[in-house]
C-alpha cells in the first residue's frame, strides 16, 4: 500500500520560482527513501509539502489517505501528529533537559504524564542516549543533539519520518551514526522514512530506494539507487 | 482530563511570562489599574443618578395652589377641570389646615411660626397635589391647569435637581469619552506585552507546530496572559470601589445634599459593581491578548 501519492505536482513559490515541476510519486508503506540532486533542485521543497508547510499550487499530495493540498490551516495539526520531521539544525529547546524536550512533543497534544515517561524513555533508548536523559542540548554532541531530535520525532509513533539534510551539519562517523540509527527505526518500528540529503557516501553505503531531482524535475527513482551525477 | 492539563499547563505558561517580562506587564497592569478606577467611578456615579433621578420622576408632583377667595365650590369646579386632563393620573387635595399640620408635625420652627398666623391670615393655600402619567409632558400639563379659573400658581420639579441630572449627564459623557481612551491604550499596551511574549517563545512556538499541537493549545497561554494582565489589573479597583463606596456612604449618611438624593446602599451594590469590574478587566486583557495573537501569530 501507498503511503504518499504524489500526483501532478507543481510548487511555484510567490516570487516566481518553480521549485517542482509536474511530479508524480508514489511512496510505499515501510520504505526508506533518499531524495537527492543538488542545491536549489527543489528537495526541501518536496519535503515541506508533504508535511503541509508549503502548499502545492498545483495538483495532489496525499498522505495516510490525507489530501494535504486541500488540508485547512486549523486542521494542519492533525497531518502533523501522525509524522515526524527532523532538520539539520536539530530544533531543540536549549532551556529543556533531553527528557524535556522529548516529552515536550507530547505535552503540547496533551498526552497522560505515565504515559509519557514510558514513549519518552523508549524513544531515547532507541536513539542509543538513554544515559543523557538530564542533560541539556549545550552540553552534548552535534550528533546527539540530532538523535535527541530524532527522538522527539519518533515519539509519538509517527507513520512517516521527514528528515532534511539530518547529517548536514555532521562528521562522516557521526553520520554514520546517525543512519544508523533511521535504519533501526525503519526496521524496528516500521516508520517510513524520507530523507533529503546530499552526502553521497551515504547514499551509497545504504543502498535504499532514491529520489533525484534535477533544477525540480523527477529524473530518477530507483529502488537501491547511488548517488549519481 | 485532557482540556484540563492542557488548560494547567497555559495557565503555568502564561503566569511564567508574565514575570518574565515584568517591566511591560507591570506597565500594562498600571494601565488597567488606572482605566479600570475611572470605569468603577463612572458605574457607581451613573447608577446613582440613575436611582435617585428614577426617584424624583416617581414622586415629581404638580401643586396647584387655589386663590385665597376660593370657595368649596370653586374648589370642586378646579376638581373637575383637572379630571378632564387626559395626562393626570391622580390628584389629592390638601386644605390649608391639613398642610399646616402635616408641617408642623415635621419642624419645630413651622409649629412655632404657624401657630402665630390666624386661620385668615395665614400664607399657605388650599392645594390640589397632581401626579401625571408621562413625566415627560409635565409642563404642558401645569400649563393647563393653571389657566383653570380660580387657580393662583401651579409648581411643579425641583430646578435645582434638574439642573444636577443634567449636570451629572454631561459628566458622564466626558467619562466615557476618557474611559474609551484608556481602554484603547490598554488594549494597545497589552498587545505589546503579549507581542514580546510570542517573540521571545517563536522557537517554541515554530516546535509546537511542528509536533502537532493545535492552533488552541497554541493560542491559550498568550490568551490567558492576558487575561491575568486584566485581573492583577483590577485588583486596586475593586478594593478603591468597595472600600470608597463605604467611606463615600457613611461619610453622608447615604444621602446627598438633601433627602431627595438618596444613595445606593453599599450592599450588594459594591459587589455586583466589584464583579463589572473584574469582568471589564478579564474581558479587555482578552481582547488585547486575543488580537496581538492573530496579529502576530498567523497559524
Ligand atoms: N520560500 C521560498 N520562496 C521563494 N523561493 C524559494 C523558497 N524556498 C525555496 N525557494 C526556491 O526554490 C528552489 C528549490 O529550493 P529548495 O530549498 O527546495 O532546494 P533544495 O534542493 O532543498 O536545496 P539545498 O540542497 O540547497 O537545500 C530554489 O531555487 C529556491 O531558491
Ligand atoms: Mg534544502
Amino acid at each position: 500500500m501507498d503511503l504518499i501519492r504524489i500526483k501532478n505536482v507543481e510548487k511555484k513559490y510567490k516570487n516566481g520560482v518553480t521549485a517542482i515541476y509536474d511530479l508524480n510519486l508514489a511512496i510505499e508503506k515501510g520504505s526508506f527513501v533518499f531524495v537527492i540532486g543538488g542545491s536549489g533542485s527543489g528537495k526541501s521543497t518536496l519535503i515541506k509539502m508533504l508535511y503541509r508547510e508549503e502548499k502545492p499550487t498545483k495538483g495532489q499530495v496525499i498522505v495516510g489517505g490525507l489530501d494535504v493540498a486541500k488540508l485547512k490551516n486549523k486542521k494542519v495539526y492533525k497531518l502533523r501528529r501522525k509524522l515526524g520531521i527532523v532538520f539539520q539544525d536539530y530544533r531543540l529547546l536549549p532551556k529543556l533537559t533531553v527528557y524535556e524536550n522529548v516529552a515536550f512533543a507530547l505535552e503540547c497534544i496533551g498526552e497522560k504524564r505515565d504515559i509519557i515517561r514510558i514513549k519518552v524513555l523508549k524513544a531515547l533508548e532507541d536513539v542509543g542516549l538513554k544515559n543523557k536523559v538530564h542533560e541539556y542540548p549545550d552540553n552534548l554532541s552535534g550528533g546527539e543533539q540530532q538523535r535527541v531530535a530524532i527522538a522527539r520525532a519518533i515519539v509519538n509513533d509517527p507513520k512517516l519520518l521527514l528528515c532534511d539534510e539530518p547529517t548536514g551539519n555532521l562528521d562522516p562517523e557521526k553520520s554514520m551514526e546517525i543512519m544508523r540509527v533511521l535504519d533501526s527505526i525503519n526496521k524496528t518500528r516500521g516508520t517510513t522514512i524520507i530523507m533529503a540529503t546530499h552526502d553521497k557516501e551515504i547514499v551509497n553505503k545504504m543502498k535504499k530506494q532514491v529520489i533525484t531531482l534535477k533544477d525540480g524535475h523527477l529524473v530518477k527513482f530507483k529502488q537501491k539507487g547511488t548517488y549519481a551525477e | 482530563m485532557k482540556p484540563f492539563r492542557m488548560l494547567g499547563r497555559s495557565i503555568r505558561d502564561a503566569v511564567k511570562s508574565v514575570i518574565r517580562n515584568f517591566s511591560l506587564s507591570l506597565a500594562s497592569i498600571s494601565c488597567i489599574t488606572i482605566t479600570l478606577i475611572i470605569v468603577a467611578i463612572g458605574i457607581m456615579a451613573s447608577l446613582n443618578v440613575k436611582n435617585f433621578t428614577e426617584a424624583i420622576e416617581k414622586d415629581m408632583t404638580i401643586v396647584v395652589f387655589l386663590k385665597n377667595d376660593a370657595t368649596a365650590e370653586d374648589a370642586i369646579e378646579v376638581e373637575k377641570e383637572i379630571k378632564k386632563i387626559s395626562n393626570v393620573e391622580k390628584y389629592t387635595y390638601q386644605t390649608k389646615k391639613e398642610i399646616k399640620e402635616k408641617m408642623q408635625s415635621e419642624s419645630e420652627v413651622f409649629k412655632t411660626v404657624l401657630n402665630n398666623w390666624e386661620e385668615d391670615e395665614s400664607p399657605l393655600k388650599d392645594t390640589y397635589q397632581v401626579k401625571v402619567k408621562n413625566i415627560n409632558q409635565i409642563k404642558e400639563t401645569a400649563l393647563k391647569i393653571e389657566k383653570i379659573d380660580k387657580v393662583a400658581v401651579v409648581r411643579y420639579g425641583e430646578g435645582m435637581v434638574d439642573k444636577m441630572v443634567k449636570a451629572f449627564a454631561s459628566v458622564e459623557k466626558v467619562t466615557y469619552g476618557i474611559v474609551i481612551g484608556l481602554i484603547l491604550v490598554t488594549v494597545f499596551l497589552i498587545i505589546n506585552t503579549i507581542k514580546l511574549t510570542i517573540s521571545a517563545r517563536r522557537k517554541e512556538i515554530g516546535i509546537m507546530r511542528l509536533v502537532g499541537a493545535s492552533n488552541l493549545t497554541i493560542k491559550l497561554p498568550f490568551i490567558i496572559e492576558g487575561m491575568i494582565l486584566g485581573l492583577l489589573g483590577s485588583i486596586v479597583p475593586v478594593l478603591v470601589t468597595t472600600y470608597g463606596y463605604y467611606a463615600f456612604y457613611r461619610h453622608f449618611d447615604g444621602y446627598l445634599y438633601s433627602r431627595l438624593i438618596q444613595l445606593i446602599k453599599p450592599e450588594p451594590f459594591i459587589y455586583q459593581a466589584s464583579i463589572a469590574i473584574v469582568a471589564i478587566g478579564i474581558l479587555v486583557g482578552m481582547i488585547g491578548s486575543a488580537s496581538a495573537v492573530k496579529k502576530y501569530l498567523k497559524i
